[in-house]
């Protein structure tokens, strides 16, 4: 049965299917105790479905014999989780202050205005999500942007223009 | 200074420098192996103890001191807690180390457990370090792999596991009690010390937090000795004072012409880090202003440039401390309100919204300072700002933590040594509202995000 669907990702209940559980599971025995396991919990949830939606929260309390509302809790804190998925890329551009001493503002302003976005938004294709970071501790390569687990270096305008594109395409080669 | 050898960035910048390969054929491992083939963890401790190492995350506090305070004869389990949380702006030695070298970070966990008879340690890593995260993961599988880790390491009764524990973007996690309460689960809200990690800290039992440089220092201390780590940086000067001993990473970012991470003794000064290292200001344009170590500790005058970046230097200029000792460099085109600006901006994204003042403070400020911005300032803002900076932290005694004491001490800092520079872009960008008395209206935030 289909829970949801949201810029080409369709969740059906349970969420956490077999794979998923079972990949949870493995964390148990790091700690000595379940609650431990949310914030690993919640980043496999959040690689598979780009988001961690509303209907996995109480499968994911169930597996960590949590309430909902501790897991909720402890995910609604960190801003690094949406219920709905972001784009194929999610991009982030530091905004800190030794990024912003070289150019940061503006390879901010470059990218959102190539994508058509605001930060914190997505393209109208679902592309790409582009977010402002605070300091991603590059700041010798500043400024500095990260997707996909690559650091971009020494960012200019025209290149995040040039960027753009290659996150597009990053994203058609399935992110 | 002349005759310093690095150690800690020694093996940076080698071909395969982050396998167990490359880190054995350069020494690696000798540390522990010493340790383990004839010292007790009381022996570690005293070593540590004796060789002055004070902890590299920002607060300075001596290490093996740290480790006594685990109560005695505990029965167990024990926590390591080892914070890579790595998140104050302009702060990247510890993702350096991780990504570069990090066998050397894990023989320095193994030399931190042994002493402290922790068998579990959590590498805390922010989300943000992805390289780093797989590099650390793919060393500590090399070490498991071999026998390093794991049951009965070298055939002795000492067994350790490591595991890395991902973060989600949230500053707060980087103080020592937010980040156990998100290890376990729970939102980054530090607790009300005492009691201290050392006694009940991850999971209810002793846990001890140490930092990535910190445990990095470990292998050459025991290697190379407590004399040869005394024989480096800025000696005591009393007993109250604990002196500044050993190699320390200096960051250097913003207006100079080769940011990077510099390894020089405790005690460069500023303008030794930007002349030396950094290449100097950019652009051949006049320096202003710096911050010291990480935004948190405040701000440095160009003429304050030859205080020593020591534990005890910064605080002799009204800083907080030396901090991460990473030095943001602004020359003489940035005025003060675009640093603090930026500035308040992160610390009002970044305040974890625990306790009123700095979750109010925070916000409050940066709503002034974009309302400065935007022309609309009035000079009592600026005693604002500073009634803000004064109310807030755990120096009032207003907070659980110190991230307001950081958020603080930029306005305040600000405030002492930039007034006039103040006073005169508010009356320039507000003509005809400068004088104004009453309260005026919040402007909406500009930027998005929070």
């Amino acid at each position: 049965m289909a829970a949801g669907t949201a810029n080409g990702v369709t969740w059906t209940k349970p969420i956490l299917t077999p794979e998923i559980r079972a990949e949870i599971s493995a964390y148990f025995p790091r700690y000595p105790n379940k609650q431990a396991v949310t914030l690993p919990a919640l980043h496999i949830v959040n690689e598979k479905l780009r988001c961690v939606p509303m209907e996995a929260i109480p499968e994911i309390a169930e597996m960590l014999e949590l309430s909902p509302a501790q897991v909720h809790d402890t995910l609604s804190f960190y801003g690094f989780f949406k219920a709905e998925p972001h784009g194929t890329v999610r991009a982030w551009v530091c905004r800190s202050i030794s990024c912003a001493l070289r150019g940061g503002d503006e390879v901010l302003d470059a990218m959102c205005n190539k994508l058509g976005v605001k930060p914190g938004g997505m393209t109208a294709d679902g592309k790409v999500t582009l977010e402002f970071g605070e300091c991603l501790g590059v700041c010798e390569h500043a400024p500095a942007m990260l997707a996909n687990d690559k650091v971009y270096k020494n960012m200019t305008a025209e290149q995040a223009g040039l960027l753009a594109d290659e996150l597009r395409a990053q994203a058609d080669a399935g992110g | 200074m002349a005759d310093f050898e690095p150690v800690l960035l020694a093996n940076v910048g080698k071909a395969d420098s982050w396998t167990l390969p490359v880190y054995e054929q350069n020494g690696g491992y000798q540390a522990i192996r010493k340790v383990l083939g004839g010292m007790s963890p009381v022996d570690v401790i005293e070593t540590v103890k004796s060789s002055g190492l004070r902890g590299r995350g920002g607060a300075g506090f001596p290490t093996g001191l740290k480790w006594t305070f685990l109560p005695k004869d505990h029965p167990g389990p024990i926590y390591m807690c080892v914070n890579a949380d790595e998140s104050e702006p302009a702060t990247f030695n510890n993702r350096i180390l991780m990504e570069d070298d990090p066998h050397q970070v894990i023989e320095g966990i193994m030399l931190g457990c042994f002493a402290t008879r922790a068998r579990v340690a959590y590498l805390y890593i922010r989300v943000e370090y992805p390289t780093a995260y797989k590099r650390l993961q793919s060393a500590i599988d090399e070490c498991y792999a071999t026998g390093k880790l794991g049951q009965n390491i070298n055939g002795t009764d000492f067994s350790l596991d490591i595991f890395l524990h991902r973060g989600a973007a949230a500053y707060i996690c980087g103080e020592e009690t937010g980040l156990i309460e998100s290890l376990e689960g729970k939102r980054a809200w530090p607790r009300i010390k005492p009691p201290f990690p050392a006694v009940e800290g991850a999971f209810r039992k002793p846990t001890v937090v140490n930092n990535i440089e910190t445990l990095a220092c470990l292998p050459h201390i025991i290697n190379r000795g407590v004399d040869w780590f005394k024989s480096i940086g800025i000696p005591s000067t009393g007993p109250r004072d604990p002196g500044s001993y050993g190699p320390k990473l200096y960051c250097v970012s913003g207006h100079v012409e080769k940011p990077g991470c510099y390894e020089a003794p405790l005690g460069l000064t500023t303008r030794e880090l930007i002349e030396r290292f950094g290449g100097g200001v950019w652009k051949g344009r006049k320096g202003k202003m710096s911050v010291p170590g990480g935004v948190s500790m405040g701000l440095m005058t160009e003429k304050e440039w030859d205080i020593p970046l020591d534990f005890a230097g910064p605080g002799k200029v009204g800083c907080l401390g030396l901090g991460t000792a990473a030095v943001t460099v602004m020359d003489e085109t940035v005025g003060i309100f675009d640093y603090l600006t930026y500035t308040c901006r992160f610390f009002a994204h970044e305040s974890c919204g625990q306790c009123t003042p700095c979750r109010e403070g925070t916000s409050w400020s940066e709503r002034i300072l974009q309302r400065i911005m935007a022309g609309k300032g009035r000079l009592k803002d600026i005693e604002l700002l500073n009634t803000i900076g004064n109310s807030i932290g755990i120096t009032p005694g207003t907070t659980i933590c110190g991230l307001a004491d950081g958020a603080a001490w930029p306005m305040k800092n600000a405030v002492t040594k930039y007034r006039d520079e103040m006073e005169a872009f508010i009356k320039k960008t507000n003509p005809n509202g400068w004088g104004v008395e009453d309260a005026v209206e919040a402007l909406q935030l500009v930027q998005l995000g929070h």
